[in-house]
């Protein structure tokens, strides 16, 4: 359902491609407003991690599953939150993955680069509801 | 097993092979098991000793590649061969920096570099 051009909210079956064409809207949305690039790679580093998890760890990818994403944005931040029906999971009980011990572990980074790349991120208290936020750079242009 | 598209491009110097990833985004599952699968082939399979990956092409991948990379460095590990990273953009070298695995890859900046004294 489209409400306008800066907010959004779909729901998409536990699918790879639906995933992607969602984080390519969402990035078509958020280039032309002025995110530095870094910020850019981390917005789409970080919507694509939350989806895919949401997708393939949330709904273990099961075909009666759906993923909804809102997407907001404004002149000061974008905002996105991404639901799964699965059962949740504690962000806290992920290893770090920079631990020396975990550091040749194959898993565990994806929550990790959201939280760097964006300027807030936050789980409901089910585990299941995540949402992101990057906050533009307040510097005046022109 | 190195099933599907080739997904990499390989060339030997001096005993050296050099991997090059043909996709600018290395994100989907199927075509990161795609690429995992013909880089573990390199090392399984040929039983190569030096091995360059070459990112130059890469601008983008996911935190699930990185597994990939990981498991790629213990298979190397485990087989005495010699693996080296070069070519990598900037913004994926601060995924790399974050996770720290910086720490566990030889990373060069150029194909030239990655050769020296290899």
């Amino acid at each position: 359902m489209n409400l306008s051009d800066d907010q959004f909210e779909v729901v998409i079956p536990s699918q790879y491609e639906a995933g992607q064409a969602v984080v390519e809207r969402i990035m078509t949305l958020v280039q032309p407003v002025g995110f530095q690039d870094r910020d850019l790679f981390g917005i789409r580093l970080s919507v694509d991690e939350a989806v895919t998890n949401a997708i393939k760890h949330g709904n273990q990818s099961h075909p009666d599953k759906t993923v909804r994403i809102g997407f907001h944005l404004d002149e000061r931040k974008v905002r996105i939150e991404i639901e799964d029906q699965g059962p949740g999971f504690r962000p806290e009980d992920v290893p770090d993955p920079t631990a020396p011990e975990n550091l040749e572990r194959p898993n565990g980074r994806g929550l990790m680069l959201m939280r760097e790349f964006m300027t807030r991120i936050q789980y409901n208290a089910k585990g299941n509801v995540v949402v992101l936020e990057k906050h533009r750079q307040t510097t005046p242009v022109g | 097993m190195s099933t599907g598209k080739r997904r990499i491009d390989l060339e030997e110097i001096g005993g050296v092979t050099i991997a090059k990833f043909v996709d600018k985004k290395i994100l989907d599952e199927a075509n990161i098991q795609t690429i995992g699968g013909q880089l573990f082939a390199l090392i399984d399979e040929d039983g190569r000793r030096k091995i360059i990956l070459d990112f130059s092409l890469v601008e983008y991948l996911s935190s699930a590649a990185l597994g990939k990379l990981i498991i790629m460095d213990k298979k190397a590990k485990a087989a005495k061969t010699k693996l080296r990273l070069c070519c990598i953009r900037p913004d994926i070298y601060e995924v790399f920096e974050i996770t720290r695995l910086n720490k566990i890859f030889d990373i060069k900046s150029t194909q030239e570099e990655a050769l020296e004294d290899f």
